[in-house]
């Protein structure tokens, strides 16, 4: 016990003594800590953007879209007979995740007159699938589905040609047509790319001639379905063989919607981002290992005369380890504290993804930390070890003398 | 029996060429508990090698050191360090002092190796030690701020600290001035005496070497009896 409080009042005083070199020697680990930590939160917050930006139009690895039309008249499938043969090939196959897509037309009524726009009718499961983030209001719900009035997303573009200002709430619009119905604007989402209308509209609701089939699986549209992508190829060859033998007459498309590519190259950066991370560590851990050697080499006469005192081998050891790696690993933990609280606060959505909020925001990478920390101790260890084996192996006499 | 023992003491060191350089040759030495004895030699005759034997600091390559009666060949690692740390303290003629700490850190740092109760007062110690040399106003002053003198003073304060048996000072007095240097040595030789410590000078002043109560003479590594004319 004493030998142990010895040996801590021993590197205190080196500590106390040396400020200098021991902030030197701490600024060097704290910027390689700091840097390769950030760098590596960076870079997996990156990766997400990245990933997430490919799921926005490709939806989540893996999407297969599949959709029937008919070979004579080139029109989708009739609504009932397309829900009875998906429902029964997704109870098979046992698929949960699925999303219906439809295209129709409305006339939206504009304060500045009635316009015809596209509207890209589905379940609330597209969001999901697709990542989409409102930034104002909020995406489908389920409960959308049996509300009189149906439930719209539209994007920046739009919500600014409806007027009104910002988005505070949900917003009534009226759907010209024949029978006029009254919308209700839910959410808004970021214009993406260009200055172009963009209106999601709940697959169903309690609008009559919706051309809905009674399963609710966007009769009449394509469905994207998520599956395991090991089983993509399978699940393709599956669909396509047995949606053709029950819907008769219809042709068939399934197909792989995202981009399987996308994975691999998320595998690459991230790599190539830890690659960095580890250069910059290495340089970090140099700039210290050469002040821990100098220093020795300025503390050789000084080991000698303790060692004239009394003091083992071993005690100088744990001296000059104990000093390094105490020293190192604190500067680790206030670099990596500082690596948190930065990249936490960086507005990663501005810069990263055009302003669109992330889907699923990562938090600090718990990885990323327990790395740096763990790195930290490996820097003052493996730093701290040469110059202690040379302080150890220097002869007494000689490091008197020198 | 003698504190200290050597019997036909030897050192050699290999040269580079594969020849080897006598430095000690059979040297045969008895030290009693608070004897004061002075080795005077011209440089190059071996008497800081003598020393380091002496205080375990470097090993015979031929010969036998007893240290009360214990056969010093067979002390290893820690066990070598601890004796060497308890029984002998050391007084260098360039003081070697710690840089940059006080004097009452100085004196406290090989307390830091010391076990229990030593350990924990070592500070007051210490400051005890700097008082009975003279320097109880100068605690906290670094050795760069003290004189020659009061550096050696922090040195001998240093040596003592511990409550060694014997103080091995190695030309005590060569980097002061004649009167300090006797001022030092009469210290040196005053506060051993009270500690019932033995003293091992090793100088190249004979009048330094008067003050003993033994001297020998080092020469081309052969230990003899007197003081050169």
């Amino acid at each position: 016990m004493i030998g142990l409080l010895g040996t801590l009042a021993e590197a205190w005083s080196e500590v106390r003594v040396h400020k200098a070199r021991v902030v030197l020697s701490l600024v060097g680990v704290f910027l390689a800590v700091f840097a390769m930590t950030g760098v590596t939160a960076l870079g997996l917050i990156v990766t997400q953007v990245q990933q997430e930006q490919a799921e926005r139009y490709g939806g989540r690895s893996a999407t297969v879209s599949v959709s029937a039309y008919d070979v004579a008249t080139g029109t989708a499938a009739d609504g009932a007979e397309w829900d009875t043969a998906v429902g029964d090939l997704l109870t098979r196959y046992g698929i949960t995740q699925y999303a219906s897509i439809a295209y129709t037309d409305a006339l939206v009524r504009f304060p500045a007159g009635t316009q015809q726009l596209q509207t890209m009718d589905v379940s609330p499961s597209y969001g999901f699938l697709h990542r989409i983030e409102p930034i104002a209001g909020r995406w489908f719900v389920d409960a959308d589905r049996s509300s009189l009035s149906p439930a719209l997303v539209v994007n920046e573009f739009v919500l600014d040609q409806l007027g009104g200002g910002p988005f505070t709430g949900p917003r009534a619009v009226v759907l010209g047509g024949a029978e006029p119905v009254t919308a209700t604007v839910v959410g808004v989402v970021k214009n993406d790319g260009g200055d172009y209308p963009v209106v999601y509209r709940i697959d169903e609701s309690g609008t009559p001639g919706r051309g809905q089939g009674p399963g609710g699986y966007g009769g009449g549209s394509s469905l994207e379905l998520w599956v395991p992508p090991a089983q993509v190829d399978d699940v393709v060859t599956a669909l396509t063989n047995d949606l053709g033998r029950v819907l008769p007459g219809y042709q068939v498309s399934a197909y792989r919607l995202d981009s399987p590519g996308v994975a691999d190259g998320l595998a690459t950066l991230r790599l190539a981002i830890r690659g960095a991370g580890a250069v910059v560590l290495l340089l970090g851990g140099l700039g210290v290992f050469n002040v821990g050697m100098m220093a020795v080499r300025q503390r050789i006469r000084e080991i000698g005369i303790r060692r004239s005192f009394g003091a083992t081998s071993g005690r100088v050891f744990a001296a000059i380890m104990l000093e390094s790696v105490v020293a190192t690993l604190l500067a680790g933990v206030v670099a990596v504290g500082l690596a948190v609280v930065v990249v936490r606060n960086l507005p990663v959505a501005d810069w990263f993804n055009g302003g669109v909020p992330l889907a699923d925001v990562p938090g600090f990478p718990v990885q990323a930390a327990v790395e740096g920390l763990v790195a930290a101790a490996g820097v003052g260890a493996l730093a701290g070890l040469l110059p202690a084996l040379v302080a150890v192996r220097v002869k007494v006499i000689d490091a008197i003398r020198y | 029996m003698s504190q200290l023992e050597l019997t036909g003491v030897g050192r050699e060191v290999r040269l580079p060429d594969g020849g080897v350089l006598p430095i000690l040759t059979g040297v045969d030495l008895a030290v009693d508990a608070g004897e004061h004895v002075a080795v005077v030699g011209r440089s190059g005759s071996g008497k800081s090698t003598l020393l380091n034997v002496l205080g375990l600091l470097d090993s015979p390559t031929s010969g036998a050191y007893l240290l009360d009666g214990q056969d010093t060949a067979r002390l290893r690692g820690r066990r070598r360090a601890r004796l060497r740390g308890e029984c002998f303290g050391f007084v260098f003629q360039q003081f070697n002092l710690l840089p940059r700490r006080t004097a009452v850190e100085n004196v406290a740092a090989p307390l830091l190796y010391a076990r229990g109760r030593a350990f924990l007062t070592r500070r007051r110690t210490a400051a005890e030690m700097l008082d009975r040399v003279g320097l109880g106003a100068r605690l906290d002053t670094i050795p760069e701020k003290l004189s020659g003198g009061e550096q050696q003073r922090v040195a001998i304060a240093r040596a003592l600290v511990r409550r060694p048996r014997v103080v091995l000072a190695d030309e005590p007095t060569g980097a002061l001035d004649v009167e300090t240097g006797r001022a030092v040595m009469a210290l040196l030789a005053e506060a051993t005496a009270e500690q019932g410590a033995a003293l091992i000078t090793i100088t190249h002043d004979p009048a330094i070497a008067a003050l003993a109560d033994r001297q020998l003479r080092l020469a081309a590594g052969r230990l003899t009896a007197g003081v050169p004319a």
